[in-house]
Formats: C-alpha cells, sequence, structure tokens
C-alpha cells in the first residue's frame, strides 16, 4: 500500500522553510501537539512497554500469561537459543523475495516509464495495472494464491499433465509457495518507486549516450540504472521491511517447514501465551531489520550497491 | 488486446517518431531481439499480478455451498445477496467504520504535522521527521505486538477503540509524507498576499491554503482508508472479538471461506478500478495537452 504514495506527483525540489513566519511563536507546536502526541501514546509508549514485557517474567504460580516485572535478560539469550532458525528463514525469504521482486519490478517498470513513454493512456492504464492488486483485499489474494496452488487445482493439474512437475509434487506448503507469495505481494511495492525514477529520467541522456557510441547495454548500465538508484533502493526497503516481518503467507501458503518469526510471534501471543518470548521475538526482529536496512542505506549512500 | 501487445504498439511508435539515424535496415537482431522480450516479460509479469484478482472475480460466480474451493457451476445468487453469509456483511461494516474514523482522526492530525514541518521553524524539527518516519519502518508484526503489550499492560481489553487508535497510528505517517510534498509545492507568496488583502491568519488559512492543499490532502485521505481497511496483521493483534473482512477472511480460511466474501473482494476491486481508470485517463489527457 505504502508504494501508492509513489503514484503521487513528485514532489519539486525541497523547499526550505521560510525564515520566521509571522504569527506566533508557539504556532508550530500547536500544529504538532494532536499528532505526535499519538504517535507518543501509540507508538512510542508501546514499544517501550514492548522492551519492559520482554524483560518481565512470570509470576510464580499466577494465572498463564500473568507476568511481573523483572530484568530477565535471559529471555532474550532463550529466544535467540530457540528460535534463531525461523529468525534466518525470514531474512532469507525476504532477502530471496526482494531480489526477485527487483528482477520481475525493474523490466515491468521500466517497460512502463521509458517504453511506454510516448502514449500517455496506455502508460496509465499499465500503471493502474500495477497497483490492481491493492484494490482488493490482501488477505484475499494470498488465499487465492493458495488455491490457484492447491493439489488438485488446474494449474497443478497441467502442469503435471505436461510433465512440467512430478505426479507426486506439491505446491503449496512449501518454502517455494512461501516466496513467491511474498514476491507476488511485493511487486508492485518495488515496481512503483522505480518508475517514479524511470519516469523523471530525460530521454536525452539515452540519446546522448547513443551519439556517443555507447550500445543499449553500456547506456543501460552507464546511464539508466544508476539514475534509476534511488527508485531502487526505495523499492528494496518498502520489500524487505514487510516481507521479513510477514507472517500471512507462511501460514496460508506455507507449511510446518517454512514457518518464519511472524508466526512464532503469532503463536506465542495467542496459543502458547507466553508474553515476555514473544515480546523478545518481536524485539529482536525490528532490531535485527532496522540494523539490516541501516547497513544498507549506509551503503547506498556512499557507493554504488551493485 | 493483451499489455504485451499494448506495450509493443508503444515501442513501435517510440521508434518511428524517435527517427534514429541509419533507420531500421541497420539494427542488429539483438535491438530486435529486445523490442519484443521487454514487452513479453512486463506482460508475463503483469499477469502474474493479475491471477489471483481473476481467480477470485471468477470463484464469486461459484455455486459453492459451504466451502468456495472446488468449482461447482456457475450461478448469480452470490451476487444478488452479498450478504447471504451474514457474518461477511458485518465485518465489512466494522471495517468501514474503523476505516473512516481512523482517516478523519489521521488525515486531521497529519496536515497540521506537515504544515508545521514545512512552514515552520521549530526545535526537536529533526526528532519530529525521524518519529514520523519510523513506524512506516518497523515491520506490522512488531506494531501489533507492541500494541498488545501496551494494551495488555493498561489492562484495556483488545476490540474495537484500540484497533481504531492502531489504524490512526500507522496512516498518520503516510498522511504527513503525502501532504508535505503538496504543502511544499505551495507558494507561500498566495498566503503573503491574503495578508496583505488583511485576511487574518486563521482567514488566509481557510480560504487560501487549505483549498490550495485540498488534493494532497485527498490522496492522503484515500491512500489511508485504504491502509486501514486492507490490513491484517496489526489488526489481528488488537481486535480481541471484533472481525475486521481481511480478519474474517483469514479467520475463515481454515474451513472454508464463503463466496460471498469473493463477491464483496471483486465489488471493492471493480469499484476502485472504475475510479481509477477515469482518474488516470483524465491524467492522460492533461498531460497531452
Amino acid at each position: 500500500m505504502a508504494a501508492l504514495a509513489g503514484l503521487a506527483p513528485a514532489p519539486p525540489a525541497a523547499a526550505t522553510p521560510p525564515a520566521a513566519r509571522r504569527g506566533a511563536r508557539w504556532t508550530p507546536y500547536l500544529l504538532l501537539a494532536p499528532g505526535l502526541l499519538w504517535l507518543l501514546l501509540f507508538f512510542v509508549l508501546p514499544l517501550v512497554l514492548l522492551v519492559t514485557t520482554s524483560l518481565s517474567e512470570p509470576v510464580p504460580g499466577g494465572e498463564v500469561g500473568a507476568t511481573q516485572p523483572a530484568f530477565r535478560v535471559a529471555n532474550y539469550t532463550e529466544a535467540l537459543a530457540d528460535y534463531w532458525p525461523w529468525f534466518v528463514r525470514s531474512v532469507g525469504y525476504g532477502l530471496l523475495a526482494t531480489v526477485l521482486a527487483l528482477l520481475i519490478g525493474y523490466p515491468l517498470a521500466y517497460a512502463i516509464a521509458v517504453r511506454a513513454r510516448a502514449r500517455p493512456l496506455v502508460q496509465q492504464l499499465l500503471l493502474v495495472a500495477v497497483v490492481a492488486p491493492f484494490f482488493t483485499s490482501f488477505v484475499l489474494r494470498t488465499i487465492a494464491w493458495r488455491q490457484v496452488l492447491a493439489d488438485e487445482s488446474l494449474v497443478v493439474s497441467a502442469l503435471k499433465a505436461l510433465a512440467v512437475l512430478p505426479d507426486d509434487a506439491r505446491l503449496t506448503a512449501t518454502p517455494l509457495a512461501v516466496v513467491a507469495g511474498l514476491t507476488y505481494n511485493f511487486i508492485p511495492f518495488m515496481a512503483l518507486p522505480i518508475y517514479a525514477s524511470l519516469e523523471r529520467l530525460d530521454p536525452r541522456l539515452l540519446e546522448a549516450g547513443r551519439d556517443l557510441y555507447a550500445g543499449p547495454v553500456t547506456t543501460f548500465a552507464t546511464v539508466t540504472l544508476p539514475l534509476s538508484l534511488p527508485g531502487v533502493v526505495a523499492g528494496t526497503l518498502l520489500t524487505f521491511i514487510p516481507a521479513t516481518g510477514d507472517y500471512v503467507n507462511a501460514a496460508l501458503l506455507g507449511g510446518p517447514g517454512s514457518a518464519m518469526v511472524g508466526n512464532v510471534i503469532d503463536s506465542r501471543f495467542f496459543r502458547v501465551v507466553d508474553y515476555p518470548t514473544a515480546a523478545a521475538l518481536s524485539f529482536l526482529l525490528m532490531a535485527l531489520i532496522l540494523g539490516l536496512v541501516a547497513l544498507y542505506v549506509r551503503r547506498a549512500g556512499t557507493e554504488d550497491l551493485l | 488486446m493483451s499489455a504485451g501487445q499494448v506495450l509493443a504498439g508503444a515501442a513501435a511508435a517510440e521508434h518511428v517518431t524517435s527517427g534514429r539515424p541509419g533507420g531500421p535496415a541497420r539494427r542488429s537482431w539483438r535491438h530486435r531481439a529486445g523490442d519484443w522480450l521487454l514487452p513479453a516479460f512486463a506482460g508475463l509479469a503483469l499477469v502474474y499480478l493479475l491471477v489471483p484478482i481473476a481467480y477470485t472475480f471468477a470463484f464469486s460466480f461459484n455455486d459453492a455451498g459451504r466451502s468456495n474451493l472446488v468449482w461447482r457451476g456457475f450461478t448469480l445468487d452470490n451476487w444478488r445477496d452479498p450478504c447471504g453469509a451474514p457474518a461477511v456483511c458485518s465485518a465489512v461494516v466494522t471495517s468501514l467504520q474503523v476505516g473512516v474514523l481512523a482517516t478523519v482522526l489521521a488525515t486531521a492530525m497529519g496536515t497540521l504535522v506537515a504544515l508545521a514541518l514545512v512552514r515552520h521553524r521549530f526545535r526537536f524539527r529533526a526528532t519530529t521527521n525521524l518519529l514520523v518516519f519510523l513506524p512506516m519502518a518497523t515491520p506490522e508484526v512488531v506494531l501489533g505486538a507492541s500494541l498488545l503489550a501496551q494494551f495488555l499492560n493498561l489492562r484495556v481489553s483488545p476490540g474495537f477503540w484500540p484497533v481504531v487508535a492502531a489504524h490512526t497510528m500507522f496512516c498518520l505517517s503516510f498522511v504527513v509524507v503525502t501532504v508535505k510534498a503538496r504543502v511544499a509545492s505551495l507558494d507561500p507568496r498566495l498566503e503573503e498576499a491574503a495578508a496583505d488583502l488583511y485576511a487574518s491568519p486563521l482567514q488566509a488559512f481557510w480560504r487560501v491554503t487549505l483549498p490550495l492543499l485540498a488534493p494532497g490532502i485527498a490522496a492522503a485521505a484515500l491512500l489511508s482508508f485504504a491502509l486501514s481497511f486492507d490490513d491484517f496483521i496489526i489488526t489481528n493483534f488488537n481486535s480481541g472479538a471484533t472481525d475486521t473482512f481481511p480478519k474474517f477472511v483469514y479467520v475463515a480460511a481454515t474451513r472454508g471461506i464463503p463466496a460471498q466474501a469473493n463477491v464483496i473482494g471483486s465489488a471493492m476491486f471493480l469499484a476502485i478500478l472504475a475510479v481509477v481508470v477515469v482518474a488516470r485517463i483524465v491524467t492522460a489527457r492533461r498531460r497531452r495537452a
């Protein structure tokens, strides 16, 4: 959904705030107060309470789910020791889905932004097709995939009849289905920012490349790709963060062998009612993702990524 | 006409108009392969994106009975009576209520924050920007889990209002980002002109600033509503016994989803598609003019 914002017209060059505006000095604070208060109450405070919950311990002899404040760092070490394979799997699936979404989303964005440039109407309609999945529910689409890939479905029977798949093969409840579902869900998030940066690309730069006897491959590698990198960075972030934290695809398309950290957090909260472990896992997931993103952004900011 | 053909046509048109020196005769086979390879690939990618939608639409006409898994024949009954499975409709109503409330709250507060960020200098500007950005960079499962931890700690039981609070929170950041772009493109001299014509700051805001910001605010509101209506993960952590549409579908998935859910999903799809296609055609016309 975030990618819809990419469809909005590009903001003009950042305007610096005009110096000392007329009006009272407290005006900005009044404007900010309700929004920031909301974020403090429903974003910052919850994160603080998540950390305190993650360090708490069960009340001895208390009812299920009752905890008392403590400083039990062992919640973290135990969570890591028990669940590190789930973290590896989440990051692995997230990375794989990001790379696949890039491999599919980049050519798609390029075709729409550059090839269809001469026909604005075609271009606009193709963009609508890219965001069309957003027009219906994410959960409903993922369930549709499950049924398309189900054992007795048309697609699977056809693939078996054509001997592309062996007779006893299954597509659901496999890691392949989970990664395919994640890729599917996040292609628009990848394609839209790339489209936005390619759309702004001056075609005369490409002509200049040709005039200087660069082949299409050289022109792409030295002109198009570097200029579209901001879109690639935005797209990979918009894909990697939600894909790694997702558990709906793993729950609906995967099996027990392809569960992700999100699935563990969900079941620790609701089935096992073990709040400290669930909170510790959530905090670890956030730290892991933010750490990887910070590394990536630093690298993307200083030098080319490829 | 398939998307691939459309693209191929667009590509051909581009080559005719660009008039490369040397003409088509000197073009190598590699160029020609590139001309159709890319549109074909893009066409396949679009098919991949549209398969589940086509499936959902097709199975909204299935004479399904209780579980909509296997094709049992064509019927219009589901479309005639979308509330035939009562839980579907009440879940949709809940989703609409949450969506409207969260959109109104997030759009109002987010617009004010965007105005402050672009138009004013104040202490903690950088911190405010970071605070607005962070919820967008936090995985949903962490947002959901932390809100649940909060509601448990404060002994607030999950349900309708916690979901509204949570949705308002994550929509807020998207509103700020969307409206900020619009505020930055406004000419501040227009407001100064209003002031010179003896408008009070409040009058200038209502008569000049707000109407100029309207398209950005409308875009932000639509985005908020879409985000809220489609959210599952955060809702699932904070809704308790309250069912929104995505949550209803997810829970029903284990025992079979009624075909009415497909009807709602398809109707929603068609309605938004109609609005967006018209808007895009208008944009294309304007750009061509």
